[in-house]
């Protein structure tokens, strides 16, 4: 056995591949000893990255370019060595929302671009009331929770920055707050907007593969200098995760990975309602499965492409957290780098083009005409 | 200079500003639960926020210091990485120290050290409550194995103690799991 692998994570479905690898002996038979930490915080996860707390961490593929690129606090250069997972959040609003977004829809509030209109036309109502803005919960600035609530609001004409209140949560605290009313909606992975659903505080508006897809949702994060210094051992990891993401998306295992998902050192949240979200029923109503919902990286999404990352980057500088350069441009692509990956599983499969509901379409090769495209319109 | 130590562990939050007040710190807030927490730490707008790498509301700290225009951004203590060993002593520690810009390095660096010294002292405090905690719990369960075999067995209080202790020696196992297994066995066989 090689010296033990320390591995953070935070409490949700989409770690499920990871936290499979180790708890199912996929990471042991390639001769890996996976030591996981449950954590609690995204900037935690970063910071025990960069001072080598951990050799890999589950997260947020935006964090990953961040890091690299200084963007928050912390400038560690990071791998995003293979992607956990694709998609998988929702956009929940509270019911009394929901019952004024109902009455302002001009259409099926189940299309994106009807709901975001309703959603404009709440808020301008509330303005005019003088009313406190809304307030809307996600859970870190980097991350495909904030794209999605933000590309979907600005479609329907809303200033994100402007027009309501955007706050970090933990994805726990997330169905609390929506309670105590804290927070009006919020976009957050699963099992927490089944379990605001099933709660009767909230109502699930659209999965997050409504707004874009696919998402690259979570990575698995390994410091740059580590992985180059034991690319062998990146591989291993690397292997030990896609067959246990294998295991995962196979329907017969689901009862499987929801019973060992839901003890309380791993996501600590009864296996039905996680049962259900691995199934891509989102609450308890739904019926019939959202297909694409959540997607655990197989040999052709799992693989990390320099593509993904110039849209993440690209979504950083439309929403101004970013300048532009085409030194951080070459950076961020940089982290998506499927040398380990190819290494481990021998593909080289094209990326998948990520589409949103409405506006321009993405170009990986001109993503500032993307980005002034937005504004154009 | 404005502090505020972010903390939902009351006695560790106590020892730190006590240590604050001790090295000359006296404006010193503490704020015990996430609610509302940017709302209360804009109205305090403090010079430099302490809080453990424990605590949830982490994101949401760096979440307003990404954003806020409205009040001076605090950074983290790491955007300064020339000083990676005491970078590394407060992760270690469990300690993260967000700070406005412009304050000397030194004073950061002397509060710094104190906030790590302290947090470690009250791990050692809290390793040092387990262990007398389950102390207790070891003697109670030997207590009740005691209890059963001289009962069961008919014999005096320092007699049964000794036959657990010789099982216990033979076997190569500590006294509390073979009092264990007693009550185990004995339920079993209620």
């Amino acid at each position: 056995m090689t010296p033990d692998v320390k591995i953070g994570f935070i409490p949700l479905v989409d770690a499920a591949s990871l936290l499979v690898a180790a708890d199912k002996g996929f990471a042991a038979d390639e001769g890996l000893a996976v030591e996981l930490v449950r954590d609690v915080s995204w900037s935690n996860m970063r910071d025990r990255l960069a001072i080598g707390h951990y050799d890999a961490a589950h997260l947020l593929a935006p964090m990953a370019v961040a890091s690299t690129l200084g963007l928050s606090h912390v400038r560690v250069k990071l791998v995003a060595a293979l992607n956990l997972a694709a998609n998988g959040n929702a956009i929940t609003v509270s019911r009394a929302l929901h019952a004024q977004m109902t009455q302002a829809a001009d259409g099926a509030l189940g299309n994106p671009a009807v709901s975001a209109r309703a959603l404009r036309s709440v808020i301008r109502d509330r303005e005019r009331r003088g009313d406190d803005p809304l307030t809307f919960g996600m859970t870190f600035p980097f991350s495909t929770h904030n794209y999605q609530l933000r590309y979907w609001m600005a479609e329907g004409g809303i200033d994100p920055d402007h027009d309501l209140r955007l706050v970090v949560l933990p994805p726990p605290y997330m169905v609390d707050n929506l309670a105590k009313g804290q927070v009006d909606g919020f976009c957050v992975g699963a099992p927490w907007n089944a379990v605001a659903a099933d709660a009767g505080l909230g109502v699930i508006l659209h999965p997050g593969c409504a707004i874009f897809h696919p998402a690259p949702e979570k990575t698995l994060a390994l410091r740059d200098d580590v992985a180059a210094r034991d690319p062998q051992r990146a591989a291993a990891l690397i292997r030990a995760v896609m067959r246990a993401a294998d295991f995962v998306r196979d329907p017969e295992n689901r009862a499987e990975v929801a019973a060992l998902l839901a003890r309380p050192d791993r996501v600590g949240v009864d296996a039905q309602t996680i049962r259900r979200t691995l199934d891509g029923r989102l609450d308890a109503q739904a019926r019939t499965a959202q297909a694409d919902y959540l997607l655990f990286g197989d040999a052709r999404t799992g693989r990390p492409d320099p593509y993904q990352a110039a849209w993440l980057y690209a979504q950083m500088l439309r929403w101004r957290q970013a300048a532009f350069s085409p030194e951080h441009l070459r950076m961020a692509r940089a982290v998506f780098d499927p040398r380990f990956f190819d290494a481990a599983c021998a593909t080289a499969a094209p990326p998948t083009p990520i589409r949103a509901f409405a506006g321009p379409a993405f170009d990986a090769d001109d993503i500032r005409a993307y980005v002034a495209a937005f504004g154009r319109r | 200079m404005k502090i505020v130590i972010v903390d939902e562990s009351p006695i560790r939050a106590a020892i730190l500003e006590a240590g604050l007040r001790e090295a000359g710190f006296d404006d010193v807030t503490r704020i015990a639960e996430t609610q509302n927490l940017l709302r209360r730490i804009y109205a305090i707008d403090p010079d430099i926020i302490l809080i453990g790498l424990d605590n949830a509301s982490r994101d949401e700290l760096e979440q307003m210091f990404q954003v806020s225009r409205a009040v001076r951004r605090p950074v983290a203590m790491f955007v300064d990485q020339s000083d990676t060993a005491s970078i590394q002593a407060s992760v270690d520690a469990g300690v993260s120290a967000y700070i406005v810009d412009g304050l000397k390095k030194e004073r950061i660096r002397s509060i710094l050290d104190l906030c790590v010294s302290r947090f470690n002292a009250f791990a050692r405090l809290q390793t040092e409550l387990e262990r007398a905690k389950s102390d207790l719990e070891e003697r109670k369960i030997i207590d009740r194995a005691k209890g059963i075999l001289m009962k069961s067995k008919n014999l005096p209080e320092d007699e049964a103690y000794r036959l657990m202790r010789g099982v216990a020696m033979r076997e190569s196992k500590k006294i509390v799991e073979i009092a264990q297994s007693i009550i185990t066995a004995s339920e079993l066989l209620r």
